[in-house]
């Protein structure tokens, strides 16, 4: 069912001030329907993207985040509903010029260089970011006079985030940004990924690491068939959907401990019992007072995964 | 921080400089990208030279009538390769773009498209001025052929006229193509339509039924108007090649930009 994904509170972390003033959304999508002759992409769906935070877009292939991204980046037009960025239509060049994105493209011009890349990018944009800094930030140092061919995989995946980078945005969006890269790029695309949140900087993300959402977004929104299934903060998701775990050396009956309030699943391998709740605490407490030999107790969340598929399979 | 960037004003509409160094810059990178793929650059400047030398260079000082053949050749041959550039620079070029992905990005930016646009025109248009120069150095030296430089300065004009007409069949191929099949579809559009205009042998020695149907084709007006500045032209008024010649260019843009607006309607 559709559901509004944005919550009247504000995030606030400790780099920034808080403010007295509401602070309005960077972007929205307002209940939009995008139809593709008999197939609905998106229905009725509505977001709104805070200043400064990080939201990760998930969902299955063919979920509707490429063109809930492509309605932001004012490349497509809904069929009913509006995108707005920064208050107006995202299709007006002065909004393009305070968004920086990074899709999934192929290639790039093979015979330019690096360098010749980003600085065609910076020229469309009336306040660049120095050139210097875009290499700082992209970690491109040392290979801004290869040609593009030239380049690994995850090069070739810094310079697209670099020419996102290109115009200092106040709204970056990135599709599938670590698509290609080693491990240790992507905790350099994270950290200068926190980076720009922390700075002020509106970040949405899609990807299909939930490690990448998980260690990065404030808010998740998981969508599927072209509606928000869920949203919430990582760990909202993954409480919400599955339960935590709790396994413990115990006698109870499996049978009593299925009548327990939130409790889902109730499994037994010999003397280790592993019961699923949706809330652990209050399971856990009644365990303790019905069974005082209870030992080897732990409590485990989910792993993100099982709370996604758990999400999106059922719909 | 954040409420600083919150309340910094919108960017106003890029003042004229601004606008210009785009321009510029979109054409600078344009032309060398082009100009370093080798597959591209060799082969739009080397085809039509080779043929001028095995057909033109090696008639040198051989006259049919009034017309010397290899200055007759350097009209047809300067127009086959100003065709060729227009045609695979945009069409194949913008083809693969597209496919790639990467046009969609640079839509997302605040690049003008027309700065786009005016870039891969004034490429082809480059790239046209560039192998009809050759031809003409190629002739002059080798060919023996005799050019005032009243007739150099109308080709070179011709050459950009005609580069940007077919620029815009380009981009009207690009929108419709494929990408991996975009050369081959140009090559099996460019090479019988040169044929047939009577670009590689002159138009009289084809059969008839050749000469009927070649004024239908755009590369037989523009070969015309070429030609006239030697005054090699067949019989009919220049003033019907200009017409043929500009109701193609029109057709070409006109269908381009319905397909393209379809096309966004549809994303």
């Amino acid at each position: 069912m559709p559901a509004i994904a944005f919550a009247p509170e504000i995030h606030t972390t400790s780099a920034r001030p808080t403010t007295a003033a509401p602070l309005q959304p960077v972007a929205t999508l307002a209940n939009v329907t995008k139809r593709y002759g008999a197939t609905t992409a998106l229905d009725g769906l509505s977001l709104a993207l805070r200043p400064g935070e990080i939201v990760a877009l998930l969902g299955p292939n063919g979920a509707g985040k490429s063109t809930a991204v492509r309605l932001l980046l004012g490349l497509i037009s809904a069929s009913t509903g509006a995108a707005s960025v920064f208050g107006s239509d995202p299709r007006d060049p002065s909004t393009r010029s305070r968004i920086g994105a990074m899709l999934q493209v192929a290639r790039l011009p093979e015979t330019l260089r690096v360098r010749e890349h980003l600085d065609l990018f910076r020229s469309y944009y009336p306040r660049p970011l120095p050139m210097e800094e875009i290499v700082r930030i992209a970690q491109l140092d040392g290979i801004q006079g290869r040609f593009f061919s030239q380049l690994s995989g995850g090069q070739k995946q810094r310079v697209l985030f670099g020419l996102a980078l290109c115009g200092d945005p106040d709204l970056i969006m990135l599709d599938e940004p670590s698509v290609g890269m080693d491990i240790e790029a992507r905790r350099g695309l994270w950290q200068q990924i926190r980076t720009l949140a922390d700075r002020g900087k509106t970040v949405l993300l899609t990807t299909h690491y939930l490690e990448e959402a998980d260690a990065l977004a404030h808010r998740i929104i998981v969508i599927n068939k072209g509606r928000i299934v869920s949203e919430g903060t990582p760990s909202e998701i993954k409480s919400r959907s599955a339960g935590r775990k709790i396994s413990c050396r115990t006698d109870l009956d499996i049978e009593y401990l299925r009548t327990l309030p939130s409790v889902t699943s109730v499994e037994r391998n010999r003397d280790t019992v592993v019961v699923t709740a949706g809330e652990a605490e209050s399971v856990v407490r009644v365990m303790l007072l019905q069974d005082a030999a209870l030992s080897n107790l732990e409590i485990a969340s989910p792993a993100l995964e099982d709370a996604f598929l758990a999400l999106t399979s059922s719909r | 921080m954040s409420t600083a960037s919150l309340i910094r004003p919108v960017a106003m509409a890029p003042s004229l400089a601004h606008s210009l160094r785009i321009y510029s810059k979109e054409t600078k990178y344009e032309f060398f990208k082009l100009l370093r793929a080798k597959s591209f650059s060799l082969s739009v400047i080397s085809f039509p030279v080779m043929f001028y030398v095995i057909f033109g260079i090696a008639n040198r000082h051989v006259q049919e009538g009034s017309v010397d053949i290899a200055k007759y050749m350097l009209g047809s041959y300067a127009c086959f390769g100003l065709i060729g550039a227009a045609l695979f620079g945009i069409g194949v070029g913008l083809a693969g773009e597209r496919a790639a992905g990467w046009l969609e990005l640079k839509r997302a930016s605040p690049m003008p498209p027309m700065a786009y646009l005016f870039a891969k025109c004034v490429t082809a248009v480059a790239f046209g001025i560039i192998i009809v120069s050759f031809l003409t150095m190629l002739g002059v030296a080798f060919g023996g052929v005799s050019l005032s430089a009243h007739e150099l300065v109308r080709m070179l004009g011709m050459t950009i006229v005609g580069a940007i007409s077919f620029a815009s069949m380009g981009l009207l191929l690009a929108l419709v193509i494929p990408a991996n099949a975009a050369a081959g579809i140009v090559n099996l559009i460019y090479l019988p339509m040169s044929f047939l205009s009577g670009l590689w042998i002159p138009i009289r020695f084809l059969p008839h039924w050749v000469q009927r149907i070649a004024p239908m084709l755009p590369t037989y007006h523009l070969g015309q108007l070429m030609l006239n500045i030697f005054g090699y032209a067949d019989a009919a008024s220049m003033a019907s090649h200009w017409t043929g010649l500009a109701g193609f260019t029109m057709l070409m843009l006109g269908a381009g930009w319905i397909i393209f607006n379809r096309s966004q309607q549809n994303a």
